[in-house]
């Protein structure tokens, strides 16, 4: 398994593909938490892969005002039939050209398989790394550790602001 | 990432003994095909296990790819609401193939249930809140997919076939005879 990169380092910008004729980039993102989802491939051949997984606990993602991208080495036309077959309501981002440059930057390339690690990352506001985890491939890891890390993050955020609130007031 | 969060307690759909020594937890879609397999796999470690082994299921709908599987779930809790959870969770599963409104109508009429209510109920969503929660307990699990099953709060991670499981229950009771001699 790669060694992704860990919590406290600043997220590697992008700018990929998020359809065949439109670029998404990190930067764009800040001031709201990341979810980054790297993942091996579209149609991965069971029912509730992780994506489908993610595609139903999004109105939860979106309670913490959390963006979720997929990432693969998948083509854009290929990410548009897969996101439209499975009713995709969140972007997936192709890794396409270089291949895998991106996963790369975050250690979450697979050089001998030529595609993605399944590693997520938690990237808060200001475009640092909060959380990351890699499972293993053959592994759905589930949306629980990203919850909780959402969780965390906004509970770190919330003791912050009142440790500067009180700064502020005396 | 693999222990169950949520306790089985009262609003959990269960069979068997309360103080049986093993339970076992299914996260299930009334239209995943995998479930519709583990369906009689399930009830066969029942009859296996009789009074060692209890069952609670839980609804893990995935909407977006299963557009049948919460109005299957709704149609379940609407049974429930009149006592039938279970003989309307094994129609659904029983006739998986043929899952649809016109079915899940026929087999509220099959257990004497209005299905005039049951439209009521699907267009108002009476049920879903409790169908939401199990699938939000099942996220905060690690559920990734379905079938997911917890044995004695455990995740069991192989397949879910019936030899497998039995083991894995087998090792379940033996921990709890263990258990149970050590406290005696």
């Amino acid at each position: 398994m790669s060694s992704v990169l860990s919590p406290g380092t600043q997220a590697p910008d992008f700018t990929l593909s998020v359809t065949p004729d439109q670029k998404l980039s990190l930067h764009d993102l800040r001031g709201q938490p990341v979810v980054l989802a790297f993942y091996p491939a579209d149609w991965s051949p069971v029912c509730g892969d992780q994506m489908s997984l993610y595609n139903e606990v999004l109105p939860e993602f979106q309670k913490y005002k959390a963006e979720v991208l997929g990432i693969s080495v998948d083509g854009a036309w290929c990410h548009a039939a897969f996101a439209n077959h499975q009713h995709l309501h969140f972007p997936l981002l192709s890794d396409f050209e270089p291949k895998g440059a991106v996963a790369k930057t975050y250690g979450a390339y697979r050089e001998k398989d030529g595609f993605c690690e399944r590693a997520l990352f938690v990237i808060d506001e200001n475009g640092v790394i909060f959380w990351s985890y890699c499972s293993p491939v053959a592994v759905n890891p589930g949306a629980d550790g990203i919850l909780e890390a959402l969780e965390n993050m906004k509970g770190k955020r919330q003791s912050y602001d009142e440790v500067e609130n009180t700064r502020r007031a005396s | 990432m693999t222990k169950l969060k949520i306790p089985v307690g009262p609003a959990d759909h269960a069979l068997g003994d309360e103080h049986a020594p093993v339970t076992l937890v299914e996260y299930g879609d009334y239209q995943c095909p995998h479930c519709g397999h583990a369906h009689p796999v399930v009830k066969e470690l029942r009859k296996h296990f009789g009074k060692q082994l209890r069952f609670v299921y839980r609804h893990f709908p995935l909407t977006q790819i299963h557009p049948m599987a919460e109005p299957a779930a709704e149609t379940a809790e609407f049974a429930a609401a009149h006592e039938r959870f279970w003989q309307m969770h094994d129609r659904i599963f029983e006739n998986q193939e043929n899952l649809g409104l016109p079915l899940l109508g026929d087999l509220a009429q099959d257990l004497e249930l209005s299905s005039e209510d049951l439209v009521g109920a699907l267009e108002s969503h009476e049920f879903l809140p409790k169908i939401k929660e199990d699938f939000m307990g099942g996220v905060r699990s690690g559920v990734n997919g379905t079938p997911t099953f917890f044995i004695n709060g455990y995740r069991y991670e192989d397949l879910f076939e019936f030899a497998g499981m039995v083991d894995a229950i087998d090792a379940e009771l033996g921990n709890a005879n263990i258990e149970h001699r050590r406290a005696g």
